[in-house]
């Protein structure tokens, strides 16, 4: 199970990296291979605010659909427009251009309850 | 194993009616015109169509050749078994489809005079009445389209119900394993959807519910026997629960079959009830549809059900809306056409056979499970009511076929797969309802079939897991149809 | 008869091996206060020919519309049906089928749903239809609670009064928990005044539903209301009746988001009203909150093309609560008989047989005026359904026509009558009928 190391990770399965105060937001590779064939992604519009914990957004497979929480709170600054035409991106490569949104952090404090690569997966194990 | 090469001819969807259409064809002819045409432009102006439809232009021949190969690839109850849970495919008796087509039926419009329409009032009554006395309840309305629809409708005749002692109250309780539409229905109706978990066993943990339970609760839902294929024997205690904080008990009836003519729903303490004809009563799932979804309720509730109903005063039948009514819950006065063949099958079947398809319905299932129970986990192995479930976990864990693949290979043996991954109690599960139109050959059938595929998936895993190979189209690209869907075809005609 | 194909030696083989002496140790969950004790009061069972004796002199008790000379529409119509259709539907591989969730099984299904709803976008000229719904009444409540899931913050709909009564009443039922809240703008003579309209719009409203005729037979042209809540950014819903779609403008090329209806006039019996069904066409922009089942098409593992349901994670087993509707099954084969009547009349087909029923509702319509008895309700362009004042008591003239063999369309009040003429009416029919209004008085 593929867990970069320049990156935290959420309880949730998402994944977030920093730079300066932004935040990109993804999926995992534990969610997306749990998730099966993603065939659609519900994402907010830029200028949205949420809370950390909030539900931003919803990816759906054939048969199932999952909310995506907020790891943080925040702006939504940008959000990934090509999973619209092309949803399957999540499935292969969650990590890159698989990416969700990109978020204006609000309270950097919060960046200290997510967790480190190692302890994420020791999470997932459970 | 494509299957061009294995049966040597192509057997899967070739082309579209409307690929098949060549400019200027056509099958029926419109009458000659007797009075004079009124002149489109003129008449209708800026709404006049200004470029024609793409409809398909064939010939009789053609469309009948089309839609015969279509019918091909289709498999119904005619075709073999469908032991799908809780769907109840019974076999469609063809007197029904005679006595739907009579003209003093089908040629009926619905707001001709009452005086005219006595025997479809008749009908309707009668079958009010005999629905009535197989759940146990004094009034029923047959307006409702389908099972959810009847389960909205009885939601809403319990809030009208509530409102009319001053206080509509705010949540309706289910437990998990309810269908899907129990919940959707709830929140169609205005309600907080509360879910309580089930015991191990699948039955109703009576001491969630009682904690539940509060002066906020409109109703508990209830499928009795379950979705686990079980009568729920506490069910006195629950509705007598539910009755104590003033809520009302809803029975799910998507699975009265097993209890036909063994008891009723209505004298375990429900208020209402929502019966599918599509599934006890025989009449055909036309491939989705149309049912009927027939509510009965307590003579407490009977005011408040959409009208009208058909009330029978001396000699004569009248359409009646009745006093407090909670309004209609859609047009005309319900699916007739299906009404007049759940009448026939319930006077077909009289009060002996009401009894014989519960009871065979439940000996048959019971059957199955007995002779599966030693290659395959049965979810709850004990005597069941008339479906059972297995979970696929064994050969899930052993050989790495889940549920999804001997579904599948049931195909290619065949039968119509039973319900899967519902409940979603049961991990990988695999629910088997036979009803009581299966022969004993048609079950041997069956279990010979499971127990093949149970091999099958322990020496060749792989043919499992990539069937079927034998059915018209093999497995489809669900994934590609969800992200860029294509529901029309799109083209010109030349 | 009970169909139930199991001899006394192989029920007795079943309990053997179930372990049971008798059936009733099955049963052992009942309450045994609840187990009934002998027959339910249903009488004897019956076979087929008795059954086909009862239920025949049940159906002799009735006088079809069918049969007589009918002018009763609103809202089911008495078109002619096409022979081979019910020669199809008769074939038990579509009625016997199952709704289509084992698609390898199921193509047949599948694909003639498919061409329904292609049909369906052709006729309502939108990208996207389902795989139909109970009937318009429902269709049309579908619509108004989608427009609100859209809209996500507005919560109103705006109703044309003149609208079938029966449609309102069920719109009004849905929206008793108050989850949407409507406003009815009040019809006179038989149509909904456009300002009327137009002044209820505003920034709160998700969507507006007017009819394409309206339940008087009535076209009211909707592009002025399309533009004013579009501009609102709110949605336009169109209740409109299929048959004349080949020949009066698709409601979608005049600003349409969502187009609903009754669909039965499209080769299904009239059947005391039911079943019909319910058509759903919408724009792409709406496809992910369009409620019921939709057939989508897609490849095999071979690289065939077929179809399958699609989109299912808006529906109610997988969302349960947050579904878009609680709506489970369709109306397949009245779909199946609506796709197969399109293919059976096609383009040319459709659009002669409406400039049929519209010429003969405008013969008789000009006859019944120049009886001296009728005045038209209002000006507006009509199909071949309209309303008339009788200048006279209504159900007087509609009681003495009925028994000779008339039904003088549907008595809406004390004066106020409504006619349908379809293309089964000849011209024989019309004027005798007018005839026998004369001699009425």
């Amino acid at each position: 199970m593929d867990m970069p190391k320049d990156r935290k990770y959420s309880i949730d399965h998402e994944w977030v990296v920093v730079e300066g105060d932004e935040a990109t937001i993804g999926i995992t590779e534990y969610a997306q291979d749990a998730l099966g064939e993603v065939v659609y992604v519900d994402l907010p519009d830029e200028g949205e605010t949420f809370a950390v914990g909030d539900t931003f957004g919803e990816v759906e497979s054939v048969k199932s659909v999952s909310e995506l929480f907020m790891p943080v709170s925040g702006e939504v600054i940008a959000i990934n427009d090509s999973l619209a035409d092309a949803p399957e991106t999540i499935n292969d490569d969650c990590y890159g251009d698989g990416w969700m949104i990109r978020v204006r952090i609000e309270n950097e404090s919060e960046l200290a309850d997510l967790l480190e690569a190692e302890a994420y997966l020791a999470s997932i194990d459970e | 194993m494509d299957n061009l090469t294995e049966t040597g001819v192509y057997r899967g969807p070739k082309e579209t009616i409307y690929e098949a259409s060549s400019k200027g064809l056509t099958c029926v002819l419109p009458p000659v015109l007797d009075v004079p045409a009124i002149d489109v432009a003129d008449t209708f102006g800026s709404i006049a169509r200004a470029s024609a439809p793409i409809l398909p232009e064939v010939t009789e021949v053609q469309i009948m050749r089309h839609y015969s190969h279509l019918a091909s690839m289709n498999f119904g109850v005619d075709s073999g078994m469908y032991p799908l849970g809780s769907c109840t495919m019974k076999y469609n008796p063809r007197i029904n489809e005679d006595m739907a087509r009579l003209g003093g039926f089908a040629g009926l419009h619905p707001y001709q005079p009452e005086r005219s329409v006595q025997g479809a009032l008749q009908l309707m009554y009668e079958l009010q009445n005999d629905l009535g006395t197989i759940a146990g309840f004094p009034a029923v309305t047959l307006q409702p389209a389908a099972g959810a629809h009847g389960e909205y409708t009885a939601l809403s005749v319990f809030r009208a119900a509530h409102t009319a002692k001053g206080n509509p109250r705010k949540k309706v309780i289910i437990p998990d394993t309810a269908h899907g539409t129990n919940p959707a229905s709830v929140a169609m109706c205005g309600y907080d959807v509360v879910s309580i978990q089930s015991t191990e066993s699948g039955m109703v943990d009576l001491e969630k519910l009682k904690a539940a339970l509060d002066e906020d609760t409109a109703a508990f839902m209830l499928t009795n026997p379950n979705t686990v294929g079980m009568f729920d024997s506490q069910i006195l205690e629950i509705t007598q629960a539910v009755h104590a904080v003033g809520a009302y008990a809803y029975c799910d009836g998507a699975n009265l079959n097993a209890i036909l003519g063994i008891t009723r729903p209505g004298d375990v303490g429900f208020d209402a009830l929502h019966i599918n004809t599509h599934k006890t009563f025989s009449t055909p799932h036309g491939g989705g549809g149309p049912g009927a979804g027939p509510v009965c309720v307590s003579a407490e509730l009977s005011s408040f059900l959409p009208g009208p109903v058909v009330e029978k005063e001396g000699e004569s039948y009248r359409l009646v809306t009745p006093e407090h009514s909670l309004g209609r819950v859609r047009s005309f006065m319900g699916n007739f056409g299906v009404l007049v063949r759940a009448y026939t099958y319930i006077k077909a079947l009289g009060a002996q056979g009401i009894r014989d398809v519960g009871e065979q319905a439940v000996l048959s299932a019971n059957y199955l499970r007995v002779e599966l129970a030693d290659v395959f986990d049965i979810a709850y192995d004990r005597t069941c009511m008339h479906e059972f479930v297995i979970s696929g976990s064994r050969q899930g864990h052993d050989y790495g076929v889940h549920t999804l693949d001997m579904a599948k290979r049931l195909l290619d043996y065949g039968f119509h797969p039973p319900t899967i991954y519902f409940p979603l109690l049961v991990d990988e599960a695999m629910m088997i309802e036979p009803t009581e139109t299966e022969s004993k050959e048609s079950l041997d059938s069956f279990i010979e079939a499971m127990r093949a595929i149970a091999d099958e998936a322990k020496s060749n895993p792989e043919l499992v897991k990539g069937s079927p190979y034998f059915t018209p189209i093999r497995r489809l690209d669900e994934a590609g149809a969800a992200r860029r869907p294509n529901v029309a075809w799109t083209g010109t005609i030349d | 008869m009970n169909y139930i194909p199991i001899n006394f030696q192989q029920k007795k083989e079943m309990l053997d091996a179930v372990g049971v002496e008798n059936i009733e140790e099955l049963f052992v969950d009942v309450p045994k206060q609840a187990r009934l004790k002998g027959l339910l009061p249903l009488g004897d069972g019956a076979g087929e020919m008795e059954l086909v004796s009862k239920i025949t002199a049940l159906a002799k008790k009735n006088t079809p519309a069918t049969e007589l000379v009918s002018f009763a529409g609103a809202g089911c119509y008495d078109h002619y049906i096409p022979s081979f259709i019910d020669h199809l539907l008769v074939r038990p591989e579509f009625f016997t089928a199952y709704t289509p969730y084992q698609p390898e099984v199921s193509q047949g299904t599948l694909q003639a749903v498919y061409e329904y709803q292609t049909g369906i976008c052709q006729l309502t000229g939108l990208d996207m239809a389902n795989a139909s719904m109970y009937d318009g009444a429902t269709a049309m409540v579908e619509a108004a609670f989608m427009a609100v899931r859209l809209s996500r913050k507005r919560d109103k709909v705006v109703v044309a009064g003149s609208l079938h009564p029966e449609y309102l009443e069920t719109l009004k039922t849905y929206t008793h928990a108050d989850t949407v809240k409507t406003t009815v703008v009040d019809a006179v003579d038989g149509v909904t005044p456009k300002d009327d309209i137009l002044s209820a719009i505003d920034d709160t409203v998700a969507a507006v539903i007017v009819g394409y005729p309206n339940f008087y037979g009535a076209y009211e042209p909707p592009e002025e209301i399309a533009d004013e809540i579009h501009a609102h950014k709110g949605l336009l819903i169109v209740v409109a009746n299929p048959f004349m779609l080949g020949l009066v403008e698709a409601p979608g090329n005049l600003g349409a988001d969502i187009v609903v209806g009754e669909a039965q006039p499209l080769g299904n019996p009239m059947s005391f009203g039911g079943p019909g069904l319910g058509y759903f066409a919408c724009t792409s922009a709406c496809t992910r909150q369009m409620p019921g089942r939709i057939v989508g098409k897609t490849t095999d593992v071979d690289g065939h093309t077929g179809y399958v349901l699609t989109l299912s994670t808006r529906e109610q087993h997988i969302r349960r609560e947050k579904a878009t509707s609680n709506i489970c099954s369709n109306h397949a084969l009245n779909a199946l008989a609506a796709g197969m009547y399109l293919a059976g009349v096609g383009p040319t087909g459709l659009k002669k047989l409406a400039l049929s029923a519209v010429s003969k509702a405008r013969y008789l319509h000009d006859a019944l005026i120049a009886t001296g008895r009728f005045e038209p309700l209002n000006e507006y362009v009509y199909g071949y359904e309209f309303a008339l004042v009788y200048k006279g008591v209504a159900q007087a003239l509609y009681d003495d026509l009925f028994e000779r063999g008339y039904i003088s369309g549907v008595v809406l009040d004390e004066q106020v009558m409504l006619f349908a003429v379809t293309e089964k009416r000849s011209r024989e029919e019309i004027d005798a009928f007018v005839s026998e209004v004369e001699a009425h008085g």
